[in-house]
């Protein structure tokens, strides 16, 4: 499974990390930094995290 | 013979219940009716982004999951009656639909202001073609009447503004976003709008549009005559649910679900997302409509499963619904957020962090107890205060 956000959307509101806290983390910038390529154990949580994204900005490939 | 689930509404909610029908193991037919002629797409750009600069209906489309590919849309044509008993839904093309499961995904519509006047030059935000039709017209120096001071009113004030119109909001409140926020950091909130340069005309409604062919200003209820190029009336919404009348429905405000979103009871009727009023076990047993935006998906993945269980396809769900209520808005810079239900905490407001004309983060209390928060910046102690609200037993 490959993650990937667009940064150019994303503005960093954080929605995903309560999703998946082991993939998404808001820095101490408060900008959003994140796992590529997480375990696939982690798939229900990364597409919930998808789901809840204000911005729609997190794609999920394979 | 196969099943067949309609799905009636073709937003954010009928999409969240079609893929929790194919996540729960549903294999049989899904219709989605939608009365807009596009699939399912992401609103709450249409009032910041999507008025600053051209947004294609491509950039704002939800991504349709695999599980979802096999569904039938119908789009570009509503839902127009149902007869629940029946199990029929009839559409505005005539078509009529049988099916064993129906969804309640039609959601709302912006209220529009029972005053006269001209119609040409006023707006309202909460369609594609909506945001398309009002950036076509925001331009600096236009002069932009907002009528509303909700969300949607603080936003398009916002977003008008920092396009380089000039901007006033009239609005019946004391305050820009009176409810959630209470007075304390509404008036914050304002201070924030006014130093940007927005005016604001509170505690007063409009009494009339003028102009002849197209609108040239308003009159408001104390007798003060305003001009405006483009009006916005941003006054709450109206819930689709005329479709559903004749079959002895309480639709007085949205559609009244049990505590696991079936219809009134009805087995095989669920509702989702804004139109649904649903009582939550985590406050109250009050049911309540919520017009936030995690909302679709968190009915859907509950109402899903108390549909295929009523059709005798899979168990009942295993807890009660209470969805923890979250919401933001970005204004400028400012980015709001909130998370549980501050309107329950109103009487007992306190500064938890920061101060009111900076970051702040505001707690409205019951009982003494935290039942909501709001946070203007602050993001790193979001997660924080989310998860103490989370803790907070929910009394089933």
């Amino acid at each position: 499974m490959k993650v990937i956000v667009d940064m150019d959307v994303c503005k960093d509101h954080g929605q995903c990390v309560f999703s998946a806290p082991e993939v998404f983390q808001i820095n101490e910038n408060g900008r959003l930094v994140y796992e590529a390529e997480p375990d696939e154990s982690l798939r229900d949580a990364v597409e919930e995290a998808a789901d809840v994204c204000p911005l729609q900005a997190i794609t999920i490939e394979g | 013979m196969t099943q067949r689930i309609v799905i009636a509404g073709a937003s954010m909610g009928g999409l969240r219940a079609a893929e929790r029908l194919r996540a729960a193991g549903f294999t049989g037919e899904i219709v989605a009716v939608g009365d807009e002629p596009h699939l399912p797409y992401n609103r709450p750009p249409l009032s910041k982004e999507a008025l600053a600069s051209e947004v294609t209906h491509e950039a704002l489309a939800f991504r349709l999951r695999p599980v979802v590919a096999d569904v039938a849309w119908r789009l570009g044509v509503p839902v127009v009656s149902a007869d629940l008993a029946a199990r029929a839904v009839r559409l505005g093309d005539g078509t009529e639909l049988a099916c064993d499961g129906l969804v309640v995904a039609t959601g709302m519509r912006p209220r529009r202001l029972p005053v006269p006047g001209p119609a040409a030059g006023r707006h309202v935000v909460r369609t594609l073609e909506d945001a398309r039709a009002l950036r076509a017209e925001l331009r600096p120096g236009v002069n932009v009447l907002v009528i509303g001071a909700g969300f949607i009113g603080c936003e398009v004030a916002a977003t008008a503004r920092t396009l380089g119109a000039s901007v006033t909001v009239v609005a019946p409140e004391d305050a820009p976003m009176r409810r959630p926020l209470g007075a304390g950091l509404g008036a914050a909130l304002r201070r924030r709008h006014e130093e940007r340069g927005v005016t604001f005309l509170l505690g007063r409604t409009v009494r009339a549009f003028l102009g002849e062919e197209r609108v040239t200003g308003a009159e408001l209820s104390d007798g003060a005559r305003l001009d405006a190029d483009v009006v916005v009336e941003a006054v709450g919404s109206v819930a689709n649910t005329e479709w559903l009348e004749g079959n002895g429905l309480d639709l007085s405000d949205g559609v009244l679900c049990d505590e696991a979103l079936r219809v009134e009871g009805r087995p095989g009727v669920v509702a989702v997302g804004d139109v649904a009023r649903f009582p939550n076990p985590r406050y109250d047993g009050v049911p309540r409509r919520v017009e936030h935006w995690s909302i679709p998906t968190d009915t859907a993945k509950h109402a899903a499963v108390t549909l295929l269980a009523d059709l005798g396809l899979g168990d009942p769900p295993a807890g009660p619904f209470a969805p923890l209520p979250t919401f933001w808005s970005d204004q400028y810079d400012l980015r709001l957020q909130s998370f549980g239900a501050p309107v329950l905490g109103e009487d007992d407001i306190r500064v938890l962090e920061g101060d009111l004309d900076g970051e702040v983060v505001v707690g409205y209390h019951r009982d003494g107890e935290l039942v909501g928060v709001v946070l203007i910046g602050m993001a790193s102690a979001a997660g924080r205060y989310r998860a103490a609200l989370n803790r907070a037993p929910v009394a089933a």
